[in-house]
C-alpha cells in the first residue's frame, strides 16, 4: 500500500470512530447519485436517525479504501459505533424487522418520531380523527 | 458479460445445496437482483449470507456486475 492510500485509509478509520452513524454513498443525502443511496437515506430518515455521510464519488481512493476496509464490494455502506452494518439491502430488511430502530436506538416509524420532522415545527396540526 | 441465467448457475455451483432465482432488475444487463436459499446460511448474520454471494463474483460486483441486490434464506 503506498503512502496516498493510506492516507485515504487512515481517514475513513478516523471518519468511522468519530461519527456515532456514518454512511458511504453516492452522492450526498439531499441529493444521492443512485438509487441504493437514496434508500439507505430514506431508511435512515424515516427513521429520524442523525448521521453523518460521505460521498465516495468525491475520489476514487475512497471506495476502493472503504471496500478493502470492510470487504464489502458495493455502496452504500452503514457503519453504527464503528462497526459495518451493511449495505441498501442489508438496511432495508433490518428497517423492516425492527432491528435498525433498534441498533439506532430510535422508534419504528409506526410510531411518532422523537424528532418532530421539520414541517412540524412550522405548521401546527391538530388531529381530530 | 453475465447474464440472470449466469449469475443463478454461479451461485448454485459455488454455495453447496443453494437455489437462487435471478432478474435482471433495469433491463440493462448490468442491474441483478437475486434471491437465494441455501442451507449453508443457517447461523449466519446476514453481512455474511451476503458475503458469501458476493464472493462468487468476486472483482465483478461493481464492474461488469453494476449492481447485484439480494435476498437470502437458509431454508
Amino acid at each position: 500500500m503506498n503512502e496516498q492510500a493510506n492516507e485515504v485509509r487512515e481517514a475513513i478509520e478516523h471518519a468511522i470512530a468519530e461519527n456515532e452513524v456514518i454512511l458511504f454513498m453516492k452522492g450526498t443525502p439531499n441529493a444521492p447519485a443512485c438509487g441504493f443511496s437514496a434508500r439507505t437515506v430514506a431508511a435512515l430518515q424515516s427513521l429520524g436517525a442523525r448521521f453523518a455521510a460521505v460521498d465516495v464519488l468525491v475520489d476514487p481512493r475512497i471506495r476502493q479504501e472503504l471496500s478493502a476496509l470492510s470487504q464489502w464490494p458495493t455502496i452504500p455502506q452503514l457503519f453504527v459505533r464503528g462497526e459495518f452494518v451493511g449495505g441498501c439491502d442489508i438496511v432495508t430488511e433490518m428497517l423492516a424487522t425492527g432491528e435498525l430502530a433498534q441498533l439506532l436506538g430510535t422508534e419504528p416509524p409506526a410510531a411518532a418520531p422523537e424528532e418532530p420532522a421539520i414541517a412540524s415545527g412550522t405548521l401546527q396540526i391538530e388531529n381530530r380523527l | 458479460m453475465p447474464d440472470a441465467a449466469d449469475i443463478k448457475s454461479r451461485i448454485e455451483a459455488a454455495i453447496p445445496g443453494a437455489r437462487a432465482e435471478v432478474e435482471d432488475w433495469t433491463g440493462g444487463g448490468d442491474h441483478f437482483r437475486a434471491r437465494v436459499t441455501a442451507p449453508a446460511f443457517a447461523g449466519l448474520s446476514l453481512i455474511e449470507q451476503h458475503r458469501l454471494v458476493y464472493d462468487v463474483f468476486g472483482e465483478e460486483i461493481g464492474g461488469p456486475i453494476h449492481a447485484l441486490s439480494l435476498t437470502t434464506h437458509s431454508e
